[in-house]
């Protein structure tokens, strides 16, 4: 049980996807300006890498032994077409969960959170049970750098930025900022 | 559909719409491998391959592909060409592979390639989409190479494995960690727009009248 939880807290703050590994910037720019759009984001984020933890466990378990070369094509066609099925699945038993989650689904598909997972989860060689723990540990970090992001940028747009800086270059060194002060979190591993 | 010069293909990814530095597409890749120059090059250079080859094959199948289910040929094509590049890079160079790590399989979430496969392999002869995928895929190594240097050199004190400062140089580590990436990517972003901020200025200068311009420089 400590083992889960070392790996849930590990992959939500000391590796964090986002400010650690780089993975699924897209979004981490591109809806971060809003926090409540940021939680949105990062809920559906949590929801299809729990999917795709459970496909990425499937496919190591009972196809890829025959067939290795196939790993990276059988990931991504397969994780894209269970969240397609899935979103259709919301859509018809909760309309309101589609519409707060509706529009992210199939764009969170193609971010390399998802495949990053899957592969990691591969490399590392978890089990179903640490699968699972590990992508909500993800989901969970991905969500709290959205939405710390969203809320520093929501008060940048009242600071006065020199013109030159507005813009990405600004989100940037946000990001390096918010990414030097999660790296306090190593001192959790090595300490334990 | 805008009509272009084939030279225009080729240099427009280059620089003026350079995919990282402009678009700010292919992020992943460029933040997360470029902590030296040797890695930048192998990452470059394996996305390189991966976007001309896809290019090629969805520029020449594009009659035959449904417009449906285009974006899963496509996706399907980049992770074949990856599956090799991966393969390739296992065989030839396994320390540079095992330094990229995981970053090479993930060349298929790279936006970059996806972008260019939608907006003009579908729709151009093969020449001109070979031609753009190039442009791009240099524009690409361009990009990574000028994030490795800065962050080798400022936080190792190397140029591809060579000292350049000697002994007593104290490096910053915080560049080759990855705060760096962010950092190094916003400050180029920086300097790039007051570049081109100073053109602008000194093109609106050269419109004045000859007087006018002589007397504000005096």
């Amino acid at each position: 049980m400590e083992n889960l939880i070392w790996i849930l807290l590990s992959a939500m703050v000391v590796n964090n996807f986002t400010l650690a590994l780089f993975l699924g910037l897209c979004p981490f720019m591109g809806v971060s300006a809003r926090v409540e759009t940021a939680l949105r984001m990062g809920a559906a984020n949590i929801f299809v890498l729990t999917i795709t933890s459970l496909c990425a466990w499937f496919l190591n378990t009972f196809v890829l032994p025959y067939a290795p070369y196939l790993r990276l094509i059988s990931f991504i066609v397969v994780i894209a077409s269970l969240v397609q099925i899935v979103e259709i699945v919301i859509k018809k038993v909760s309309p309101t969960l589609f519409r707060q989650l509706g529009i992210f689904l199939p764009l969170i598909t193609t971010n390399c959170a998802i495949l990053g997972l899957a592969i990691f989860q591969t490399n590392r060689g978890y089990g179903l049970i640490e699968g699972l723990f590990f992508a909500v540990g993800a989901g969970l970090g991905l969500t709290l750098a959205l939405v710390l992001m969203a809320s520093i940028r929501e008060n940048t747009e009242l600071a006065s930025v020199p013109e030159l800086a507005k813009g990405m270059a600004l989100v940037l060194i946000i990001a390096g900022s918010l990414s030097l002060a999660f790296m306090g979190f190593a001192g959790l591993l090595s300490s334990s | 559909m805008r009509q272009t010069t084939p030279q225009a293909d080729f240099l427009r990814g280059i620089w003026r719409e350079n995919p990282v530095l402009i678009q700010m597409l292919g992020l992943c890749p460029a933040l997360a491998v470029t902590n030296t120059v040797a890695n930048s090059i192998a990452m470059g250079v394996a996305t390189f391959f991966v976007l001309t080859g896809s290019s090629l094959l969805v520029s020449t199948f594009k009659r035959w592909v449904p417009h449906e289910v285009r974006i899963s040929t496509y996706i399907l094509i980049i992770a074949t060409f990856v599956t090799i590049a991966d393969m390739l890079l296992e065989a030839v160079v396994p320390t540079v592979h095992k330094a990229l790590g995981a970053f090479v399989a993930l060349i298929v979430v790279n936006c970059m390639i996806l972008s260019r496969q939608e907006a003009f392999a579908s729709k151009q002869p093969i020449g001109r989409s070979l031609l753009d995928a190039a442009g791009t895929g240099f524009g690409f190594i361009i990009a990574l190479l000028m994030m490795g240097a800065v962050r080798e050199i400022l936080g190792n004190g190397t140029f591809l494995g060579f000292s350049l400062f000697g002994p007593n140089f104290e490096p910053w580590v915080i560049m080759i960690l990855p705060p760096g990436g962010f950092l190094t990517l916003g400050l180029w972003l920086l300097v790039l727009s007051w570049v081109e901020r100073r053109r602008a200025e000194s093109a609106r200068v050269a419109d004045w009248p000859a007087g006018v311009a002589q007397r504000r420089v005096a």
